[in-house]
């Protein structure tokens, strides 16, 4: 029977349970939104309606919580061709490319199982980046977890390490960079979030969208199971001990079906045999069909009884909501099903003819013969009540950025610095990204290890440079001027490798937003990341929200990921991060100002966080940013690194040790004139921002200090490198000089992380 | 010099293959592996990836393909055929060449760069490089740890069927052998010569534009190779 006349007549699916207020609250929604639901209905909801709305109405799917904030970023420019809203952002490149870019959380599956979770938060954002027609060329990630000196943390890293391998090495896309960092406030919660930058002719754009009333919805991929059901709304509460209860509905990850979707999916938009393809990424069947009908203001009927299925037996609610992983929705015209269906069989996958586009805007789920679901589409994808929650910081919050250290760090300037490179935040993330396939479809020309990634575009002279970053002591410590600081270094490690700063996406990681602390956290960050993209010309393209990242333990240390993608117009002119060759002249870009508020030194040296971090001057960071791609462009940079955790001292300990895998190490020598007369420890591991470690040939430091003072860098020649031997530091001021040799700093900085990890067998 | 490049179901690595091919004069083409002909290929390459993901021993399912009788003919009659990374595993899989690749011995995925000694120039894939000389290109494996019985690897030694061994250190801190081979063993080679396997990726730095070619020589040695053949 159908219900055609009546719109929304829904009747529940045989033997399913009543829905009580119990079950309401089971579904995570409040009364306020259970009302406007039996508002919008006309009548209690069915079983699968109250499914629905819970997947819908979540955090991660509704942006309930954020959505005010979220609009105030920029998301315009001359480079956008698809801003927020799509399956992933899109930026507009030379001789036609564009690039496709998104990062996404996986945090919460994964911190119940670290190895699917983190598979296949890989997995999906691949997949919102294919379904856009781009093909994926990198793809990185931003791992934050609890101190390594606890077994549960390192089961965790291990097994996140390896699901977001396997599944990048299984598809076939090299990972080119990403991030890690440790501290206590990720224990039990840690962070996993994953960017992927695919590459499309502009005019392939494909976005999801259903139009064209009678045209066909087709489920394409894997079949549907009883995993993941859920999911969205997991991940929009808080992890408790029940958690470890949920391990069930974490889903898991197949890149091999993965990579035959893939393919598929290019070719069928190749051949321009689709309407719109969309993910059924979080929540399934239901978001992807649901946002693909309310953007192309559309209704749409799906009959369940239809989509393949793992088991037999299975409701609409369950197959409405299982997050079961590689599947895809399609919309086509109905007479080009036969030539989907030939393109998917010799990909060896099905595609299933499941519903139909409808003219009167109806989401209708359909079970043999039942409509056991109708609800107005529009108002279910977009009338989730908004919330405006309370920001005030907290006092503890105000405390901890006017402390300064009491007590006599743990050892004197000298002795700091190998401390600082075997700090596992700083030390040499080798162990990881060895576990990566780097080098995958031979583009790669700036691989992991140095300041950002770089790929050459096929048949282009011209490449992308790819980077994460987040500094969340700065962003715990000061909100807003963390969240410059991610933009601000996101921005530099792209320059610095000759590349110019085209456009962000973010995942904005934080606690329960209904904590006054933690909002404030939220807003004030946006607020930093909106005023450091407009300064630097590069919106924000989408991203991701992922709040409740609480455990017992208390809530995540605020941590808004920057994923930026910047172009090198040519390949030629890229600027690796390591010193290259003895005689080479170091140059130091940038003022120091010797700010050890918030530092790595006073975490690592003092056991302290707190202080308030460098302000970051964004018209400093922008003209350093233009130097650095003039500068590339004219080929005056040998080598060229930022100053960041650890300051001026960790960046030469960083450049001199050389290249994960180079054969021969350098050494340095280097004098600070030191005019301000800074303590050693502020000279050498302050964290002001705005500046570059640059090196050049020795012929050409008067051209590159002249270009540095046309475009308003201060400059200053420091040092030159030299063969193997000491890192060698010379403060003029007070004739006190440095020496540290460049071998023993190697094997601390690579050597941290394994040593750590080996501790996992005992 | 015609290349087919084999496309299995999870094959990642045939666009560079292909690529690598072009870039040395020779034409390349893809080959789905349910096809039964060549299509008048000279030789062949199997490409890296994770065929049919992997699931069982890498390899394992791909040699039972219809288009690996067609291999097996071409290869009987002195054919080329090169097998990089899973493309190796099938081939030993296949019987084609002797021994296995196993679980890496650190038991983890390893990517990075590696040096590789060359210790025959008389292969169809070797021969523009000198005897000797080391040359650096990626690795990037679960299971590329090459095994086989101490009777076998005698016998590879003695009928002189490594192709490369892994050389180094390649860095302070890592090991020249980076998974574990037996007698750092990086590419074998059939008796007769024709058909090599090798871990390693040269067609991932066969462009000078990427910072090395130094991968690039397999791909030239080919189509040397096929005109010192015709001549």
């Amino acid at each position: 029977m159908t219900h055609t006349a009546v719109g929304t007549e829904a009747h529940p699916f045989p033997g399913e349970r009543p829905v009580t207020d119990a079950v309401v609250r089971e579904h995570n929604l409040n009364a306020r939104e259970y009302a406007e639901i039996v508002a919008m209905l006309g009548r209690t909801p069915t079983l699968t309606e109250l499914g629905i709305f819970s997947a819908l109405w979540s955090e991660h799917c509704s942006y309930k919580h954020t959505k005010p904030i979220l609009k105030t970023f920029p998301t315009e420019g001359p480079q956008v061709v698809q801003g927020p809203g799509e399956n992933a952002g899109v930026l507009r490149l030379p001789e036609g490319w564009a690039v496709a870019f998104k990062i996404e959380s996986h945090n919460h599956p994964s911190a119940v199982e670290p190895y699917q979770g983190a598979a296949t938060g890989v997995g999906g954002i691949l997949r919102d980046v294919f379904t856009m027609g781009a093909r994926p060329v990198a793809v990185l990630n931003s791992l934050r977890l609890g101190p390594l000196d606890e077994p549960r943390n390192r089961y965790l890293f291990s097994g996140i390490v390896r699901g977001v391998g396997h599944y990048g090495n299984c598809v076939g896309v090299p990972t080119l960079g990403g991030e890690v960092a440790f501290a206590p406030g990720y224990s039990g919660n840690p962070l996993v979030n994953a960017m992927c930058v695919g590459l499309l002719r502009e005019t392939d754009l494909m976005r999801a969208k259903a139009h064209g009333v009678g045209n066909v919805l087709l489920a394409m991929g894997s079949r549907t199971g009883r995993d993941g059901i859920h999911g969205a709304s997991f991940a929009s509460e808080e992890l408790s001990e029940k958690s470890e209860a949920r391990r069930p509905q974490v889903q898991v990850g197949d890149p091999f079906t993965e990579k035959l979707l893939l393919e598929a999916t290019l070719e069928l938009i190749e051949l321009g045999l689709t309407v719109g393809i969309q993910d059924m990424g979080a929540a399934g069947l239901t978001s992807s069909s649901a946002e693909m009908a309310a953007r192309g203001g559309v209704g749409v009927e799906l009959d369940t009884s239809l989509v393949p299925t793992r088991e037999a037996g299975m409701t609409p609610y369950e197959i409405m909501l299982s997050e079961s992983q590689e599947r895809m929705l399609v919309v086509a015209e109905p007479h080009r099903v036969p030539a989907i269906q030939a393109v998917c069989a010799k990909w060896e996958l099905t595609a299933t003819p499941v519903g139909r586009v409808t003219d009167d805007g109806i989401f209708r789920i359909v079970h043999n013969g039942t409509t056991v679901a109708a609800i107005p589409g529009e108002r279910l994808v977009d009338g989730c009540p908004i919330y405006y929650p309370e920001a005030r910081e907290s006092p503890v919050a105000v405390a901890r950025r006017s402390a300064v250290p009491s007590g006599p760090p743990a050892a004197d300037a000298l002795g700091a610095l190998p401390l600082l490179l075997a700090d596992p935040t700083i030390a040499s993330k080798r162990w990881v990204f060895e576990q990566y396939d780097s080098t995958v479809q031979a583009e790669t020309v700036l691989g992991p290890g140095g300041d950002a990634g770089v790929v050459r575009v096929p048949g282009t002279t011209f490449g992308l440079a790819v980077t994460v970053d987040c500094n969340q002591r700065y962003v715990t410590l000061d909100p807003y001027e963390g969240g410059k600081a991610a933009v601000a270094e996101a921005a530099r490690n792209i320059a610095c490798t000759g590349a110019v700063p085209l456009g962000i996406t973010d995942c904005l990681n934080f606690g329960n937003p209904d904590k006054p602390e933690i909002f404030f956290q939220f807003r004030e960050a946006c607020r930093g990341i909106a005023d450091a993209c407009r300064a630097f010309g590069t919106p924000v393209t989408g991203g991701n929200v992922s709040l409740y990242n609480e455990s017992p333990t208390g809530a995540i240390d605020p941590t808004p990921t920057i994923g930026m993608v910047g172009l090198l117009a040519d390949v030629s002119h890229r600027v690796p991060s390591h010193f290259q060759a003895p005689g080479d002249q170091i140059v130091l870009l940038g003022t120091s100002a010797g700010h050890l508020g918030g530092s790595s030194y006073w975490e690592v040296l003092h056991r302290l966080v707190g202080g308030a971090p460098p302000p970051i001057d964004l018209d400093a960071e922008r003209k350093l940013q233009r130097l650095l791609a003039a500068a590339a462009e004219r080929r005056l940079l040998r080598s060229a690194h930022d100053c960041s955790d650890g300051g001026v001292a960790v960046a030469l300990a960083e450049a001199v040790m050389g290249a994960p895998y180079a054969t021969g190490t350098l050494a340095a020598k280097v004098r600070f004139a030191n005019p301000a007369r800074l303590t050693p420890e502020a000279l050498l591991y302050g964290e002001d921002g705005a500046r570059a470690l640059v090196t050049t040939l020795p012929g050409q430091v008067s051209e590159l200090m002249t270009l540095a003072a046309e475009h308003g860098v201060p400059a200053e020649a420091i040092g030159r490198v030299e063969g193997p031997g000491t890192l060698e530091v010379h403060l003029a001021d007070s004739h006190l000089t440095f020496a540290w040799p460049v071998a023993e700093l190697r094997h601390g900085y690579f050597d941290s992380i394994p040593r750590r990890m080996t501790e996992e067998t005992r | 010099m015609r290349v087919a490049v084999i496309r299995f179901p999870g094959s990642n690595c045939e666009p560079e293959s292909k690529r690598a091919v072009e870039r040395a004069g020779g034409e390349a083409y893809f080959v789905w592996h349910r096809d039964t002909s060549l299509g008048g290929a000279d030789a062949v390459i199997l490409p890296g990836g994770f065929s049919y993901g992997d699931y069982l021993r890498s390899g394992a399912i791909a040699r039972f393909s219809p288009i690996m009788e067609a291999i097996r003919r071409l290869a009987a009659d002195g054919g080329p055929v090169l097998g990089l990374c899973n493309g190796f595993q099938i081939l030993c899989e296949a019987g084609l060449l002797p021994g296995a690749l196993r679980r890496n011995a650190g038991l983890k995925y390893v990517s990075r760069p590696v040096d590789l000694r060359v210790e025959r120039t008389d292969t169809p894939f070797t021969n523009a490089y000198a005897m000797g000389e080391v040359f650096r290109v990626p690795v990037g494996h679960g299971d590329g740890r090459y095994a086989a019985p101490d009777a076998v690897l005698d016998e590879l030694d003695a009928n002189r069927q490594v192709v490369l061994r892994y050389s180094g250190p390649a860095a302070p801190d890592a090991p020249a052998n980076p998974n574990g081979s037996v007698r750092d063993i990086a590419a074998v080679c059939n008796r007769e010569g024709n058909i090599v396997g090798m871990m390693p990726h040269p067609e991932r730095l066969a462009d000078a534009a990427l910072g090395s070619d130094a991968g690039h020589r397999v791909f030239e040695s080919l189509v040397r190779y096929s005109l010192l053949a015709t001549r």
